[in-house]
């Protein structure tokens, strides 16, 4: 049952995108942060540093980002809301343990403020280059809910929706921002009253409790925390409904099975999306992050020029919401993906839309942030 | 037999373990238990946590709170636990591979900030998991499944490595001497801060056929043979010492401990907030 909470600071603000994720952190109840500094994410430690000492939590700057990652996983188990934050070279090597914390269902946030890359790239610069390492940058199939903001408001609604998922899915949640939404300043307005979900704990007697066991038409198992009496035992590799390994392939392939429907069983309560316009258009523009602020305003340029064109965008990437594809007005010739990165988004996009609708995309890597202009200029050459 | 003091700290549906005979690893870890229970260890308290390795299989077996993670990785982890919960005792179980190699970095970190945990490494001189290939403690000269025509890289001494980063407690023994082991883990765990323990022991299946050791007797054999005290080394050149380990309680001091400190710091941001 979620609980109702007042946030530190409510009302009309002005902030930056980082400072709303690290103040919307503390006020789902986060009070363990492991990190290592990296731009464009550094300000959520420098801010998490200050803060969480103030509040009897804790924040360390660990020795890389695997430790970050290992760390936030430990103190999960001990009973914390923890989360870590970085970009894309420290979420590669945060991998391997995303998986870990899927495989072992330990909830936790790990922030992604995307810069452009591969390799050390352009620290400073915008892109969204790292889509698909987030669903599948860790090895094996495991299950994972990827969000995505594009302005500062929702650097803080969906950084406490991240938290209130991965404590009631008992699962890593991505924070997939980036640099731009990190970096801006701009209003926000923070609510009164926020929901807060804290992770299910056994209500079972200690030996009676198995960690991976679900009851019957539930997919998320109750958690307890080490110190707490209830002595069990978490590994990385494959395990049975009490928590010791097993090669049993009846047994890993439930697991496995079990892991992946814990998220579809819920996709609906985890989808976010939004659209403007989209009934009787020609053309629809898609996206997510902060791409959409450039979407919204070519979408309203092309409106001024009389062309037919409404938007959509997606605050959800993972699970991807194939069903705003699928529902589309007949009015409907083109959908636009709009991304920073080689085409990405644009691969799910063609999985889920009717073979009728032509997909085409408006695909930036180098560096600068995509304009309405970039947009525009597409969109004169396919409007049909 | 005489496993009736420690039972109690084992999950013996869990059993038989996946070790090899002749492997140390079980002389090691019921050492590791004769010493939380000198301790008289509330197990509910207890947290074991261990990397990827035979080893590092040890947290499964023992009925404590056991976190098996991945290869290299248990010190961040018991670093998360341990700034989590300050009041549970937290033990690292992990190999020569695990602590030295992928992990040597959070080795030498949860050393300098002396966080108080106790770490037990299983030094058998190779990758024992993965069937014998070369570890950072494999000896010069030695023979592994990667090293076919002998190592030609040195080995680290974990120890003065540890003493070096900052460990407020650091012993070494042996699966031969390991009668020595629960009073290590007594004043390990007992430490306010970092403790390593490194206990040499056989891995007779890869490293004792490489290296002409193949009967475990003959890696007990060897392990008292080159064992030798502090005080013995300190008589003897670096020519004499070459291929001997010392063994005992070899370093200690006082240093504050990163949780106490921490609380400190709590402490007085709450007082500048008032
Ligand atoms: C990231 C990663 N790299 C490599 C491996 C394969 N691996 C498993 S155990 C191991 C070495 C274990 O050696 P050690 O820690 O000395 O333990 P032992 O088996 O000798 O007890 C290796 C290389 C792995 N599991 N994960
Ligand atoms: S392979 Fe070596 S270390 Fe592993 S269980 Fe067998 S003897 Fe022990």
């Amino acid at each position: 049952m979620p609980r109702t909470i007042r946030p530190a600071q409510s009302g009309m603000l002005f902030m930056q995108g980082n400072e709303a994720c690290a103040q919307a952190a503390l006020d789902a109840g986060m009070r363990f942060f492991a990190g290592y500094p990296i731009t464009p994410s550094t300000e959520i430690a420098e801010m998490l540093s200050e803060r969480l000492p103030r509040l009897g939590g804790k924040f360390i700057q660990m020795e890389d980002e695997i430790a970050s990652m290992g760390a936030i996983l430990g103190a999960a188990l001990a009973g914390k809301k923890s989360m870590t934050a970085t970009s894309g070279p420290g979420f590669s090597l945060k991998q391997e343990l995303i998986g870990l914390g899927c495989l072992c269902e330990i909830p936790c946030v790990i922030v992604n403020v995307q810069r452009s890359g591969p390799s050390t790239g352009l620290p400073t610069a915008p892109a969204q280059g790292d889509i698909m390492q987030a669903r599948w940058g860790t090895h094996g199939d495991h299950p994972i809910v990827v969000l995505s903001p594009s302005s500062v408001s929702e650097m803080y609604e969906l950084t406490v929706t991240a938290f209130n998922i991965a404590e009631s899915l008992r699962n890593p949640v991505i924070l997939l921002a980036d640099e731009v939404v990190a970096h801006m300043r701009e209003k926000i307005q923070i609510p009164e009253s926020i929901k807060v979900k804290d992770r299910l704990k056994p209500d079972i007697a200690p030996e009676k409790y198995r960690p991976y066991a679900v009851e019957k038409g539930e997919f998320v198992p109750r958690l307890a925390d080490f110190g707490d009496g209830y002595r069990f035992n978490v590994t990385s590799l494959m395990h049975d409904e009490t928590g010791f390994p097993t090669n049993r392939s009846d047994v890993t392939g439930a697991l496995l099975k079990r892991l992946m429907r814990k998220v579809e069983s819920r996709r609906k309560e985890f989808t976010f999306v939004d659209s403007k316009d989209v009934e009787g258009s020609h053309l629809v523009l898609f996206g997510c992050g902060s791409t959409v602020r450039s979407i919204k305003q070519a979408a309203r340029e092309a409106q001024a020029k009389g062309l037919r064109v409404g938007w959509m965008k997606t605050s959800t990437i993972w699970p991807f919401p194939d069903e705003i594809f699928q529902n589309l007005p007949k009015s409907v010739k083109t959908i636009l993906v709009c991304e920073m990165n080689l085409g990405q988004l644009v691969h799910e996009v063609r999985r889920a839309t009717p073979d009728k609708i032509r997909v085409d995309s408006v695909a930036i890597a180098d560096g600068h942030f995509i304009t309405p202009s970039d947009i525009m200029a597409r969109i004169e050459v396919v409007y049909s | 037999m005489a496993l009736a003091n420690i039972e109690k700290y084992l999950r013996l549906d869990k059993f038989p373990h996946i070790w090899c005979p002749g492997c140390g690893n079980g002389i090691v870890l019921q050492s590791v238990l004769r010493g939380l229970d000198k301790l008289q260890v509330d197990q509910n308290k207890v947290v074991v946590v261990s990397g990827i390795g035979c080893s590092s299989r040890s947290a499964g077996y023992v009925d404590f709170n056991t976190l098996h993670t991945a290869h290299g990785r248990p010190i961040p982890f018991a670093t998360g636990v341990k700034l989590a919960r300050p009041d549970l005792t937290v033990l690292v179980i992990t190999g020569d591979g695990d602590l030295a190699a992928i992990g040597g970095n959070h080795f030498i970190h949860a050393a300098r900030r002396n966080l108080d945990l106790t770490v037990v490494v299983i030094n058998n001189s190779t990758y024992g998991m993965t069937s014998g290939q070369y570890s950072p403690l494999t000896p010069t000269g030695a023979f592994a499944a990667t090293a076919p025509y002998g190592n030609i890289e040195p080995p680290f001494d974990l120890c003065r490595m540890a003493e070096a980063a900052g460990a407020t407690y650091v012993a070494r023994t042996t699966s031969f001497h390991v009668l020595q082991l629960p009073d290590f883990v007594v004043n390990a765990v007992r430490n306010k801060g970092f403790s390593l323990i490194e206990v040499i022991t056989g891995c007779p299946v890869y490293y004792g056929r490489m290296n002409k050791l193949s009967d475990p007797v003959d890696m007990l054999k060897w392990q008292r043979q080159n064992a030798i005290n502090p005080k013995q080394a300190s008589m003897m050149s670096p020519e004499e010492l070459k291929g001997k380990f010392v063994i005992g309680e070899l370093h200690r001091h006082e240093a504050p401990e990163y949780t106490e400190e921490y609380d400190k710091l709590i402490q007085k941001v709450f007082q500048e907030k008032s």
